[in-house]
């Protein structure tokens, strides 16, 4: 359920974004790390309720998710960590230390143009 | 269409006014902690005695964080300590504004120790960084012994786990060996100490560990 905070902040840099651009905005990619927590349908439903009546309302999300590194202490392979089998996809080990999460980042948006707004507007 | 690259944090709001936090606490010399757990787990039982058994030790005060009411303030304010309610009015975590809030009404000239009882959750508090120096996760045995593997992420992120309600060990199925497994399979370094703030037990070695933890905090330049 915190995704509706998460959609509000999104809500708001995707905003400011395209108004700087004099836009409207159609789309946006964004990506997170597991530790995050994000559950991609939550996440829509709570960002569709709160841009319905504003800039963002046709706003189409792509989530991206980006996978837990940990570095096996034993061979020094960095692996994509999975919390069903904690260990070291190489040697099997699980003598490991997680690696920094990726950050849960807005990454690009996608602007309607002129002429495409003018072709909505008929 | 026309992409522009934004690259920018969405929490950036969040975690900016957590960093404020983080430095406030390091030149207070104050250590926080934020406790994170399920409803019920006993987390304001577990603060009511440990501020009570630690009066004369740590000066600690509490920001309590719950959708509704403040009861669990009136508990501790019982104990004396100072606390601020914070009523998130339906949101499911705290963030670090509240907590930036909260800090310029505790009398913190005079705390060691501020212990921030977030809203009973396991999953949305763990992804919002407060500006605290450890998380602390509450497990209690009625919970279940499967908890850890079932909400990696918070038993991933916390420095002590506390498995509590040990005195009803001999009536629910918990097998407290397996719940300590599961959660050091993500974490090596996390600290267990099973404890029942009801009877007493176990709760010596969880306050050492804070003990321990505030004098580090004062030492440090």
């Amino acid at each position: 359920m915190h995704e509706t905070m998460v959609a509000k902040n999104l809500l708001e840099q995707i905003t400011e974004a395209a108004q700087a651009q004099n836009a409207k905005p159609v789309a946006a990619k964004i990506s997170c790390g597991k530790l995050n927590a994000i559950n991609d349908e939550v996440l829509r439903f709570a960002f569709e309720a709160i841009a319905k009546d504003t800039l963002c309302r046709d706003v189409k999300l792509q989530i991206i998710h980006k996978p837990l590194q940990a570095k096996c202490k034993t061979c020094s392979h960095v692996f994509p960590i999975e919390f069903s089998k904690p260990q070291c996809e190489k040697c099997d080990s699980d003598q490991f230390e997680l690696l920094p999460d990726a950050p849960l980042m807005l990454e690009e948006i996608e602007l309607e143009t002129e002429k495409n707004h003018e072709k909505n507007k008929y | 269409m026309k992409k522009i690259n934004i690259e920018k944090k969405i929490l950036s709001e969040n975690e900016k006014c957590a960093i404020e936090n983080t430095f406030f606490f390091t030149e207070q010399k104050i250590s926080c902690l934020n406790m994170i757990s399920s409803p019920g787990s006993g987390k304001t039982t577990i603060l009511a005695e440990t501020i009570t058994v630690l009066k004369d030790k740590i000066k600690i005060g509490v920001i309590e964080g719950d959708i509704q009411t403040d009861i669990d303030a009136e508990r501790i304010r019982a104990t004396e300590a100072p606390v601020i309610q914070i009523n998130t009015e339906g949101a499911c975590h705290l963030s670090a504004v509240q907590i930036s809030r909260a800090l310029k009404e505790l009398p913190v000239d005079s705390l060691e120790l501020i212990i921030i009882e977030n809203v009973g959750n396991l999953v949305c508090p763990s992804a919002f960084e407060l500006g605290e120096a450890g998380k602390i996760v509450v497990l209690s045995v009625a919970e279940g012994d499967d908890k850890p593997a079932k909400y990696p992420v918070i038993f991933a992120k916390s420095k002590v786990l506390l498995i509590n309600k040990i005195d009803l060990l001999g009536h629910v199925d918990f097998d407290i060996e397996r719940a300590k497994a599961d959660a050091r399979r993500l974490n090596k370094n996390i600290r267990i100490f099973p404890i029942s703030a009801k009877t007493g037990e176990g709760m010596s070695h969880w306050y050492d560990w804070l003990i321990k933890n505030v004098e580090q905090v004062k030492m440090r330049q």
